[in-house]
């Protein structure tokens, strides 16, 4: 980010004046930019600006109403959202699933990134890689219409065992540890990819020395490439807790069925049930709200604390 | 003496290690590749003999009536030429925005540069949130159960900027100027030099659209129902196995072959197209996914 900053002072080195002159000038990139930026403000602005709505009563026949004549209500929709008798749950279900998939597939990545990157066999290395990427790029449809074959009760997984495990079929935490488990198992892969070049970038002259010093290899990565990779965990860390809220609605879908419905309920999901399920758009909308806001937050703290313990920042 | 007694014992130990890896990738090859291999055989085995066991991963009674029943069926073939041509028209079209917009923001003289970039970028960490976006489709702009639905409103994404730009930016100034002394204005410099260098950020880029659009669900099952795309059928199929309620009501698509045969041979039917591409595009999306961590 710093380096891009300065680049581009580089190539800015006086600051223009607005002119009409510059504006015929530049004419062409004006109209190269102008139809996208009107995209962007249509399909993303508007949705931003849409954010009143989560302060006003908005009804399917009250939102024809201009926005000033709706009935501004203060807090009321985040005050019913959070006495939801679905809420609590939620949150608990949303906040679980969160910590676990973070803990659990930044684990799974970089032990992955670790063996790639220790293993000698070149071919080998480039084969494993290419499969690894393969569930990325596949469609959670497509992921759960697998998973569901593979671990619904009598499934592959069962037959493999000889016996039922109910691995899809319990209403408890084991549904967390299932989903996240497909998460990683789906994206490890790819996830891998930013931790192997943060490992190509470590100094290969540390790794002489400490070979002359006698560090064995499980010491090396230990003693060097782990440390080496450490701010990218953070920065990949930091961001994963802004994004702790936002547990994807279309996994959730996919991947539950009803007898495990309360152990799969997350906030966006909610946010359907009762904006767009319910046309309560008032509420759904808080909810995001909700969201987002508390995001920003808990990514402002995590890069705080990351900077209290002396590890590197984003922002 | 003891010193080369003690690296040799490292040595060997270390050998050990690899072998240990060697063991451990295999067993990573089979958990990844098992599940699909498994999905392959049922849909290419004969549904009444799959139902005796289905763990295996070579078929046992080889057929090709799943596809041809799943395909004959014209509740079939529809989705999956709306996945197609989706893909095609929503790749096409967000390549050319995409890049459009990241040469402007990667002409740094350009006036409106920082705002625009920062108009952007700013979308990459903060949304309206889905029930507004809905609204915005369905109720301002009309666009539910219209094509354009699946064109629009992801049209552009702001990663897929950073990544063009970053590239753009690396390509040598000199032929940029010499086209601008030749009278070329900036449109034709986009069309005639800077997009044929930039033949492998356009693979990578392209790569991540078209995924995008070919394996796309929600914006079906939010906005376009009467428009079912592949991974949306393979959605109903899956949902209408988990009722179970009334086997009556069951579409025909499930009733001409056994559920679990369909399921597989349609899951086969919506991997394959990417199974086919990706392989290839390996060495360009490795290196975008890298460009956008370090700018991260």
């Amino acid at each position: 980010m710093k380096e891009r900053k300065k680049n581009s002072n580089k190539a800015v080195k006086v600051k223009q004046k607005f002119s009409w002159n510059l504006m015929w000038k530049q004419r062409y990139l004006l109209m190269m930019s102008i139809p996208f930026v009107i995209w962007l403000i249509i399909f993303k602005y508007i949705p931003l600006w849409g954010w009143t709505m989560g302060f006003q009563e908005v009804k399917p026949k009250s939102f024809a109403l201009p926005i000033w004549e709706r009935e501004f209500v203060g807090f009321e929709n985040f005050k019913r959202a959070f006495t939801d008798r679905l809420f609590g749950q939620t949150m608990v279900n949303t906040i679980c699933l969160s910590i676990l998939g973070l803990v659990l597939g930044t684990f799974i990545a970089i032990l992955f990134a670790l063996m790639l990157n220790e293993i000698c066999f070149n071919k080998f290395k480039k084969v494993t890689q290419t499969v690894s990427y393969l569930p990325h790029f596949v469609s959670w449809v497509v992921i759960a219409s697998i998973a569901k074959m593979l671990l619904n009760d009598g499934g592959t997984i069962d037959t493999l065992f000889g016996k039922n495990l109910h691995l899809m079929s319990t209403n408890s935490a084991l549904f967390w540890v299932v989903v996240v488990l497909i998460e990683a198992w789906k994206e490890c892969g790819w996830n891998a990819i930013v931790y192997l070049s943060a490992m190509a970038g470590i100094d290969q002259g540390l790794y002489e020395a400490a070979k002359v010093d006698g560090a064995n290899r499980l010491q090396r990565i230990w003693h060097i490439t782990l440390p080496g990779i450490k701010p990218t965990i953070v920065v990949l860390l930091i961001m994963g807790v802004g994004s702790a809220l936002n547990v994807g609605m279309e996994r959730q879908m996919l991947l539950s069925n009803s007898i495990v419905q309360d152990h799969a309920m997350v906030l966006s999901w909610f946010a359907y049930i009762r904006g767009i399920g319910n046309n309560d758009y008032g509420l759904g909308t808080a909810i995001g709200i909700f969201q987002s806001v508390v995001g920003v937050l808990l990514m402002l703290i995590a890069n705080k604390v990351s900077g209290w313990l002396g590890e590197s920042k984003l922002l | 003496m003891a010193k080369t007694n003690s690296s040799s014992k490292v040595k060997s130990r270390e050998k050990i290690l690899d072998y240990i890896l060697v063991v451990v990738f295999i067993g990573v090859l089979i958990i990844t590749l098992y599940p699909f291999l498994n999905v392959l055989a049922i849909s290419l085995n004969d549904p009444i003999d799959t139902m005796r066991n289905i763990n295996f991963i070579i078929p046992r009674k080889f057929t090709l009536n799943n596809y041809i029943s799943v395909f004959r069926d014209n509740n079939l073939i529809k989705p999956f030429m709306l996945s197609v041509v989706r893909t095609v028209v929503g790749t096409l079209v967000s390549l050319v925005s995409t890049s459009m917009i990241a040469y402007v923001l990667s002409r740094r003289d350009f006036y409106f540069n920082k705002i625009t970039t920062f108009l952007f970028l700013i979308t990459m960490y903060v949304s309206g949130g889905m029930v507004p976006e809905y609204l915005l489709m369905v109720r301002t702009l009309n666009l539910k159960n219209s094509f354009w639905v699946y064109i629009l409103p992801g049209m552009i994404w702001a990663y897929n900027i950073i990544l063009m730009r970053s590239f753009m930016d690396g390509l040598p100034d000199a032929l940029q100027e010499a086209a601008r002394i030749d009278g070329a204005n900036d449109f034709t410099i986009w069309a005639k030099i800077v997009m044929p260098l930039c033949t492998p950020v356009l693979a990578t880029v392209a790569l991540f659209y078209a995924v995008g659009q070919w394996n796309s669900f929600m914006d079906t099952y939010l906005y376009a129902k009467d428009l079912p795309t592949l991974q949306y059928v393979l959605y109903e199929i899956m949902q209408k196995a988990e009722m179970k309620i009334d086997p009556h009501a069951a579409d025909q698509l499930v009733n001409a072959v056994s559920p679990l045969s369909t399921r597989m041979a349609v899951t086969i039917i919506a991997t394959v197209p990417i199974l086919v591409v990706y392989p290839f595009l390996q060495k360009y999306f490795v290196g975008g996914m890298t460009v956008g961590a370090v700018k991260d």
